[in-house]
């Protein structure tokens, strides 16, 4: 599976580590729907730093998109509500 | 569903849009293509502005040191002259200098992140618009516009994917330009003003000019003492050589003609003079006040 890190590039990341990555997910997800910082924080860099240690880094000649998108590291949880809806912040 | 799957379908969805505006898939290729180049071109401007940005900030951070380390010499020298309230000032100036300068190190490093990021985006949305073109060439050669619409969306949606990403990373990047600047304007006003230190632009600064003035008025003092030493040890020289009487006065031309008429005295006098007012470092601060 690949996993995309906005600002990092793609990761293959094992299909095995797909639990452990939706629980954070999934806390991710309560935390921006609380409005909840300080979570929000924890699981973001949670996740990233799962997909680091776990993916490998897909060549950057290789044309796939990405099964998973993951904000980039500062995200704020502003940005990451503008992502998600969909004439947000990703241009074009 | 959470927010990663989200995050990839809001960018797929996008991708599909960008598809249905095309009536031949295979336009889209050379349409995408085109957007790729010029994408490639922002990014690299983005690359440079960021660079840009790094270089005022740094030149920034030098001027804010050199600054602060004048004003430490300044408040040291008025320390030694016994003008505590204009160390005082100058110690203030400092800590504000030096205030400016640990926030500008942090905004520099920041910077330098951005800089580095966008360089490595773009190096990667290189390679991959490289392997869009061979990709858009081979499917034009070999497949009729029915046969190549899945293809063409394979490559499509991989090469918008990293366009959508390289898009955001670069307004990250401008946006963090933009506040740098605004920063940097107003650092440069300060430093202009001369509230940090004048004598960065070529001028006195008003700290500058009164140790300047108490090192006048310190050597005047010195010369004075000086002359007032030749008269004392000059009696004595008088009553043996029995020369010029009390005609000598004080004045400087006076000793001046006075080594030529007994060199054997002003040399055994010479290494006396600077010693005498030891009391007052301030024999090297002139050199300081340029």
């Amino acid at each position: 599976m690949i996993v995309r890190i906005l600002g990092e590039g793609q990761f293959k990341v094992d299909d095995d580590a797909t639990a452990d990555l939706n629980r954070l997910d999934a806390d991710l997800e309560a935390a921006v729907e609380r409005s909840d910082n300080a979570a929000f924080t924890a699981a973001l860099h949670g996740l990233l730093a799962q997909v680091r240690a776990q993916g490998a880094p897909v060549p950057p000649d290789i044309l796939e998109p990405s099964e998973l998108i993951l904000p980039h590291e500062g995200s704020s949880m502003e940005e990451v509500r503008k992502l998600l809806s969909d004439d947000g912040l990703i241009p074009g | 569903m959470g927010v990663m799957k989200r995050v990839s379908l809001v960018f797929k969805a996008k991708a599909n849009k960008a598809l249905d505006r095309m009536e031949d898939p295979r336009e889209t290729l050379d349409y995408s293509y085109q957007r790729q180049l010029e994408m490639l071109t922002k990014v690299r401007r983005g690359v440079a502005d960021v660079a840009t940005s790094r270089k005022r900030v740094e030149l920034q951070m030098n001027q804010l040191q050199q600054s602060s380390t004048k004003l430490e010499d300044q408040a040291r020298k008025a320390l030694s002259m016994g003008r505590e309230d204009l160390a005082r000032e100058a110690l203030g100036r400092k800590s504000s200098a030096q205030s400016q300068l640990n926030d500008l190190q942090a905004q520099y490093a920041q910077l330098q992140a951005e800089e580095e990021k966008l360089t490595v985006a773009s190096q990667r949305l290189q390679a991959k618009v490289d392997a869009f073109r061979t990709r858009k060439e081979t499917i034009k050669a070999t497949y009729t516009a029915a046969e190549a619409q899945t293809r063409i969306n394979e490559a499509f949606s991989g090469i918008s994917e990293e366009m959508g990403d390289v898009g955001m990373a670069i307004q990250r990047a401008e946006d963090k330009t933009a506040q740098m600047q605004a920063r940097a304007g107003a650092i440069d006003e300060l430093l202009a003003s001369g509230a940090l230190d004048d004598a960065i632009g070529g001028r006195r600064d008003d700290i500058q000019a009164e140790l300047d003035q108490m090192s006048a008025n310190s050597d005047v003092e010195l010369e004075l003492r000086r002359l007032r030493g030749e008269n004392e040890n000059t009696p004595p020289k008088e009553l043996e050589g029995g020369q010029n009487g009390g005609q000598n006065g004080g004045q400087a031309a006076g000793s001046a003609q006075n080594s030529q008429s007994a060199p054997t005295q002003r040399q055994a006098q010479a290494p006396s003079a600077p010693a005498q007012p030891a009391g007052l470092p301030v024999s090297d601060l002139p050199e300081d006040g340029a």
